[in-house]
């Protein structure tokens, strides 16, 4: 029992550091685009192409650069992660009314007070939306990358298979399940909730 | 308070602000109007800097606003826009606090200003503070942009078409509550439309626009009797000419019907014409058709009893008000309501009656200013 616990700490970690990562960096990204709107056909078109790779290619590719363990499946995340954050951070800003930008400015907001106080507050429901994608996304990751030396509740799952013992593999996909459909839940009760006010 | 010193703008090579020259006084509600792609909101705009002239100064408080840093300069000035642009992230409170804090106002002077602000409108700031926005009606909405506008009390305040999306009834009483607190606060208030009605209401002086040029800058009183030429006439329309005051006369107004009679008429006579016609009060005249007085039911009465009266000359009269037939239409009728008076006779150079001017009158004047603006609906 203490050792499933531990594997879905670590399970939970994994995925959450790599789209923790993703986050910072794709949040960034994502307001250097609508700063110039140039980049953004460019730069959303690379990280969707590294979404469309393979899962097991990606984790193989990585492999090569972090070796085996878990940094490789934290990468694969921050990678896949990419894509939903900054394309949402993006076009949760775009999509603000320009109204709101209007006021900041004419009330005297700095473009940096404009980004803080008004554009990434009022794009954050868009922005949650894709963090809930990414973190889903990011346990089936984790579960795989025990082929790359990957921790977490993949290895019940891949010494199931491997045993024949359905009872192991089980230990190991229920909780995932539980954990994705909670996430699923809280972030989607909390996107509601900060689109509501 | 703001001076536009041959100010010119184009946006890619067209013209849409060309040498304007413009002063906008003190403490004054000065409207910009005209159509849209006449410039009045481009001019609005280069007064906080939101847009830049092409060539060209303004001035604020005597001030190049070149030689401010935008930001700064804005934070001075209050902006209300047509979209209300409040942020649906802040509560009321922080929505009002916005410039408060920008310019690092202490927490406990930003929290009793914008209680003292919600309370000048009415608004209980126990009920509102937490709020936000998305919970209030888009009156409430634009109740509180004004507020924001005012929060750190500038002296100048920037309206471009605020109250154009709101319904009428809400757009007047936000039209009153504005101009109260102008007036009240000795603000400065440029005030963006393309509403006549509105512009009329509200300013001080109106400036109308055509083409990126002042077509007009006058008080609405000035603008409405002497437009300055057909474009101003046009665009104020018709009706509102007619129904402007000072422009009937007591003469076109009155009733030409006087019941008179002479001095030398008989009691009995009189008051059988009385009778006739459903009067209850009879014009005195002399023989020359000027006044005497007026000889009423009343008078009548009291002296019923006694005999001895033969002729109307005898009875008590009382003296009436008058006025000149050439009298503004308008002054008549304030005299009638202030003094409480049943009628007031018209009279002309002379001296000599020709008609009366009762309630009756006015509601006819009225129904005819009624009738003008059906007609030009047609």
């Amino acid at each position: 029992m203490l050792e499933l616990i531990q594997r879905a700490a670590v399970h939970l970690l994994i995925s959450l550091s790599g789209v923790v990562l993703a986050t910072v960096i794709g949040v960034v990204i994502g307001v250097i685009l609508t700063r110039v709107p140039k980049l953004a056909g460019p730069v959303i078109g690379i990280v969707e192409v590294l979404q469309t790779i393979p899962s097991l290619a990606m984790l193989s590719i990585l492999l090569v650069f972090f070796g085996l363990g878990n940094m490789t499946a934290v990468m694969a995340i921050f990678f896949y992660s990419l894509l939903p954050i900054v394309r949402n951070t993006y076009t949760g800003i775009l999509a603000l009314e320009p109204a709101l930008l209007e006021a900041g400015r004419g009330m005297g907001m700095s473009s940096l007070q404009i980004l803080f106080q008004v554009e990434l507050p009022n794009a954050i429901p868009v922005i949650v939306s894709g963090l809930r994608i990414s973190l889903i996304t990011a346990y089936g990751i984790v579960t795989i990358s025990v082929l790359v030396g990957g921790g977490g509740l993949g290895r019940y799952v891949y010494r199931g298979i491997q045993m024949a013992d359905m009872a192991m593999l089980f230990t190991g996909a229920i909780p995932i399940c539980l954990m994705a459909f909670l996430t699923d839940l809280l972030l989607n009760r909390l996107e509601q909730k900060l689109l509501h006010r | 308070m703001v001076t536009f010193d041959n100010v010119t703008k184009s946006f890619s090579g067209h013209t849409v602000i060309s040498d304007l020259s413009l002063e906008i006084p003190r403490g004054q509600f000065t409207v910009l109007i005209g159509p849209s792609g006449c410039g009045k909101t481009t001019s609005l705009k280069m007064i906080n800097r939101l847009i830049e002239p092409s060539k060209g100064s303004i001035f604020v408080d005597g001030q190049n606003i070149t030689k401010v840093s935008p930001v700064d300069l804005r934070r001075q000035i209050g902006y209300v826009i047509q979209q209300i642009g409040l942020f649906p992230n802040m509560t009321i409170e922080q929505n009002i606090e916005v410039v408060p804090r920008l310019l690092k106002w202490p927490k406990e002077k930003r929290h009793q200003r914008t209680r003292e602000l919600l309370e000048m409108v009415g608004m209980d700031p126990k009920e509102y503070l937490g709020r936000y926005p998305s919970e209030l009606s888009g009156g409430q909405q634009q109740r509180i942009g004004v507020l924001r506008a005012l929060a750190v009390a500038p002296p100048l305040i920037l309206m471009d078409e605020p109250f154009g999306a709101l319904d009428p009834i809400t757009r007047e009483s936000l039209q009153d509550e504005v101009k109260k607190l102008q007036t009240s606060l000795g603000i400065t208030v440029v005030f963006v439309t393309h509403d006549i009605d509105e512009a009329v209401k509200l300013a001080d002086r109106i400036i109308l626009m055509k083409d990126g040029e002042i077509v007009q800058n006058a008080p609405p009183e000035t603008l409405l009797a002497h437009p300055a030429n057909d474009y101003v006439r046009e665009f104020i329309g018709k009706k509102r000419m007619k129904a402007n005051y000072d422009v009937d006369l007591v003469r076109e107004i009155m009733n030409p019907r006087v019941v008179t009679t002479t001095r030398d008429k008989g009691f009995a006579e009189s008051i059988n014409l009385m009778r006739k016609r459903n009067v209850d009060s009879l014009v005195v005249l002399d023989k020359e058709g000027r006044l005497e007085g007026v000889v009423t039911v009343e008078n009548l009465r009291a002296v019923a009893g006694k005999q001895h009266i033969a002729q109307i000359g005898e009875v008590e009269m009382k003296s009436v008000p008058t006025i000149s037939m050439n009298a503004q239409a308008r002054e008549a009728f304030d005299t009638l309501i202030t003094e409480k008076l049943p009628f007031l006779l018209v009279v002309d150079s002379k001296d000599r009656v020709k008609g009366l001017v009762s309630k009756t009158s006015l509601v006819k004047a009225l129904a005819g200013v009624v009738w003008r603006d059906d007609e030009d609906d047609e």
